[in-house]
């Protein structure tokens, strides 16, 4: 799973729905690995207002990367450094192994060869 | 279609009543759908590489770099049409999702095991979604309404899904289901081996499916027939 897509992933329990805390989910145990991409600087100016930036700071810090700064940075056009971070961030960095725990219900779910799981057991899929 | 021997009529109808007396439609969909496509994951991904039309249609009239889900993407054949929209895809078929691994995962889309009825989104946070050839897997229409209406939770207001079904009303192929026959059927697959896995279907006819979205509190933007489908575009209210 690719760490852009962390910002767009919750916990599928029903009940979890309604609370803040089911998202983002709490990443732990996680394997990374960078994959090359072609740098692209207009699909981050495009993606950039569309993400929960909260979101990027708390799982990057899940993931051992306390750097990024607070706020959402804002004009990133003419910012070719932080456009070149947030693209192996968001982009190129994939989490090949790990788990992602739900603030909210405590429910765990996996990552495996990069492809998260959110199918649930059938007493928490029908709550 | 490999041209292995296709199951008799009486054994069509032998397993249909083996469904029919399935004691839910969670387990009539486990043992029917996900167990299938598990099965003939790799065959039946070798037979869906073409995109159908209306699809690529509506994924080419998105903006560029929107954002959008592909609920029951599949081998992900849809996932890479426009290389310049970020989609989501989903399947509860691990089977599946492998093939769509190794075909079309690319910078611009990712891949998740996921439930139709319960999809680990925020609501409201996509630009668009399609689910094609996935809703008619759903065994009762109650589920069928509630897969839309889960699709269109997760859409933004303004945004946009398509929903694409098998037809009751294909004359013209070679399976011949037309109008006043059964809709819930099985559908035999002949695997490469020789061995007969048959999937649930059901059949839309003309009107359903814009009256399910409906009842899944969407409104009906546009609506039509392609290759022995039904399509709709549904926005959320």
């Amino acid at each position: 799973m690719k760490f852009l897509t962390t910002n767009f992933v919750k916990c599928a329990v029903k009940s979890c729905d309604a609370s803040d805390l089911s998202f983002p989910l709490k990443y732990e145990e996680c394997e990374l690995q960078l994959q090359e991409h072609d740098f692209n600087p207009e699909f981050l100016i495009s993606m950039l207002p569309r993400l929960n930036w909260d979101a990027v700071v708390q799982v990057a810090a899940d993931l051992g990367n306390t750097s990024l700064p607070s706020t959402k940075p804002e004009g990133i056009e003419n910012n070719e450094q932080l456009l070149k971070d947030l693209h192996s961030l968001l982009l190129e960095t994939q989490i090949i192994n790990g788990k992602m725990t739900c603030r909210h219900c405590g429910h765990i779910y996996y990552i495996k060869d990069s492809i998260a799981n959110f199918l649930l057991p059938p007493h928490l899929a029908n709550s | 279609m490999s041209g292995k021997i296709q199951p008799s009529q009486e054994e069509i109808e032998l397993e249909t009543r083996r469904f029919k007396s399935t004691a839910t439609p969670e387990l009539q969909e486990r043992l029917y759908v996900h167990s299938v496509y598990n099965d003939i994951a790799q065959h039946f991904s070798q037979t869906r590489y073409k995109p159908w039309p209306m699809v690529a249609q509506f994924l080419g009239s998105i903006p560029d770099y929107s954002l959008g889900v592909d609920v029951g993407c599949g081998n992900g054949k849809y996932l890479t049409v426009n290389p310049k929209l970020y989609i989501v895809g989903s399947d509860y078929s691990t089977g599946l999702l492998d093939q769509a691994v190794q075909l079309h995962q690319k910078e611009f889309n990712d891949l998740v095991v996921a439930d139709g009825m319960m999809l680990p989104h925020e609501s409201r946070r996509f630009d668009f979604a399609v689910s094609i050839a996935v809703v008619h897997h759903f065994s009762t229409k109650e589920r069928r309404v509630a897969a839309i209406r889960e699709i269109l939770r997760v859409v933004r207001c303004g945004g946009r899904a398509l929903v694409y079904c098998w037809a009751l009303e294909q004359e013209k192929s070679r399976r011949g289901y037309r109008e006043g026959m059964e809709q819930d059927i099985l559908v035999p697959w002949v695997t490469k081996d020789g061995t007969t896995r048959m999937r649930y279907y059901h059949l839309y006819k003309k009107g359903e499916l814009e009256e399910d979205c409906v009842a899944a509190g969407g409104r009906v933007v546009q609506s039509g027939y392609e290759k022995d489908n039904w399509w709709v575009i549904v926005e959320p209210l």
